[in-house]
């Protein structure tokens, strides 16, 4: 009886899980080429002691996501009596979506942009700065929260960390390697090359990989809490008029200095591959047509007669 | 939300619980007996518009229906937060006619697929010394709460818990206090 409006993104899911699979074997690949480097040139021992150190690095950052990330943007976590109209708006979200109420975060900075963090939905903060709250409607504030508790309900700080940990690893290892260089690490009896250099090759591949692989998987989670959002306010042109706001504001304002962008000119890469360029593979967000063009299927799909609601002439028996 | 889920970035709208509306006429009896609350007849439904056609007639068929009857019309309005309110009337001591009227609307949009837009309902009782309570639905939960208004940013937290343990063997009341969010000045109450 109860139907849904609600279509699954096949085509996103399937993008999502090919990003994740290849990330979970880049992770494999890591520790078994090490391993097997490491057992010829007799640094067995050492490649279990990085991997954990790693690992424990990825666990910290995640556990402490929300303080980390609330110290960098200078936020601070407001009452609802300081700021009554953003409670007001998150606890009706919260009771829409039926999920547990983050704690409500206000940076004071003119750069306009909003953000959620937290190890998990119970422990969660999202904030806004006062430059979004500034520059936009009640009604896209509304849609921008929307799409943060989106990312606080699909618990990304957890799987970007997760996802990130192969190159966390491959990180520590290039440190580690450079050492090994400098030291000249131990002579191997058995002629290969040295551990520390199919380590620092090993890794530095690696850490590229993860690198482009992770940027990859964070702009489908962003559509994915596009979509999210969208459904939640049932009114993706909300969401829609808000990036365009942002995104104009962001990309009018330039970030390179006059002088410094005339001899950057001469270094500039063009990608073999067309659409793509170095830029586009590693920004963390998808492009504005990109979101805007999903937004506009969700709104379509609100926009659809349902059947049964709606008298089709011709099919009727 | 499962883990396979969120893992994949999927969030599917949680649906409304539509059922424990009915359970409302026992409870406006204990409620008028127990405390001297009578109904004031006035209920209303709050809920996200969505965008596009489909919503806006389905919108324009629920108040046609509701206005078929020979009652006093439904008003809609929209709240600060942009959320609309539909207020319907029925006569006090008809407490049925108002919950079918209430749960008309919650169908009829659940079956055009605007369910996940429900935020709740709300029925108005008064006492002879003229304080207002409202008993408010969360479709997402399934469960209700009071909420007595003092003024415009106040709330009478010590005769809420009162109604709370009047009403708790008629109703599913929320047991998580932090989720008894107010609303205030909401249409209806």
């Amino acid at each position: 009886m109860a139907h849904s409006r609600f279509i699954k993104d096949t085509g996103l899911t399937a993008r999502m899980t090919l990003v994740m699979f290849l990330l979970g074997l880049l992770f494999v690949a890591l520790i078994v080429i090490l391993m097997g480097a490491a057992a010829q040139s007799g640094y067995g021992g050492l490649v279990p002691i990085i991997g954990i150190a790693g690992l424990g690095i990825a666990w910290f950052q995640w556990y402490n996501s929300d303080t980390m990330a609330l110290k960098a943007m200078r936020a601070r976590i407001v009452t609802p009596d300081e700021a009554p109209e953003l409670h007001g708006m998150i606890d009706r979200l919260c009771a829409l979506a039926d999920m547990p109420k983050p704690r409500v975060a206000i940076a004071y900075t003119d750069l306009p942009n909003a953000f959620a963090t937290g190890r998990s939905p119970e422990r969660a903060a999202v904030c806004v700065t006062t430059g979004i709250l500034d520059r936009l409607t009640a009604e896209e504030v509304e849609a921008v929260l929307a799409h943060e508790l989106s990312h606080v309900a699909h618990r990304d700080v957890l799987v970007m960390t997760m996802a990130a940990s192969a190159g966390i690893i491959a990180g520590m290892l290039m440190h580690g390697a450079r050492f090994g260089a400098f030291f000249g690490g131990r002579r191997n009896n058995n002629g290969g090359a040295p551990f520390w250099l199919i380590a620092l090759v090993v890794s530095l591949v690696v850490y590229a990989i993860s690198f482009f692989l992770t940027r990859l998987l964070s702009r489908y989670r962003e559509l994915s809490a596009d979509r999210a959002g969208a459904y939640l306010t049932q009114k993706p042109s909300a969401l829609a008029s808000a990036l365009t706001k942002l995104t104009g504001d962001i990309a009018a304002i330039p970030n390179k200095d006059l002088r410094a962008s005339q001899s950057m000119n001469a270094f500039f890469i063009t990608p073999a591959i067309s659409g793509a360029n170095l830029k586009t593979l590693s920004s963390t967000h998808p492009s504005l047509e990109q979101r805007i063009e999903q937004l506009a299927k969700v709104s379509a799909e609100l926009g659809r007669p349902m059947d049964g609601g709606f008298p089709s002439p011709g099919i009727g028996q | 939300m499962s883990f396979w889920d969120s893992l994949m970035g999927r969030r599917k709208p949680v649906k409304a619980n539509l059922d424990a509306l009915f359970a409302l006429p026992s409870a406006a009896i204990t409620l008028q007996t127990a405390a001297g609350f009578a109904p004031t007849g006035n209920g209303s439904v709050c809920y996200r518009q969505a965008e596009g056609a489909a919503f806006a007639q389905t919108q324009t068929d629920v108040v046609e229906l509701l206005n078929a009857d020979e009652g006093p019309d439904v008003e809609k309005s929209v709240d600060q937060y942009g959320f609309t309110w539909l207020v319907t009337r029925q006569d006090p001591t008809d407490m049925a006619a108002l919950v079918t009227d209430l749960h008309a609307v919650n169908t009829t949009l659940e079956a055009q697929g605007f369910g996940p837009g429900l935020l709740c309902s709300l029925v108005g009782f008064t006492d002879p010394s003229g304080r207002r309570l409202g008993l408010v639905y969360l479709y997402k939960q399934g469960t209700f709460y009071p909420f007595a208004p003092v003024d415009a940013q106040r709330r009478d937290n010590v005769l809420e818990v009162q109604i709370r343990d009047l009403i708790k063997n008629d109703l599913p009341v929320e047991s998580q206090l932090n989720r008894w969010m107010p609303v205030w000045g909401a249409p209806g109450l």
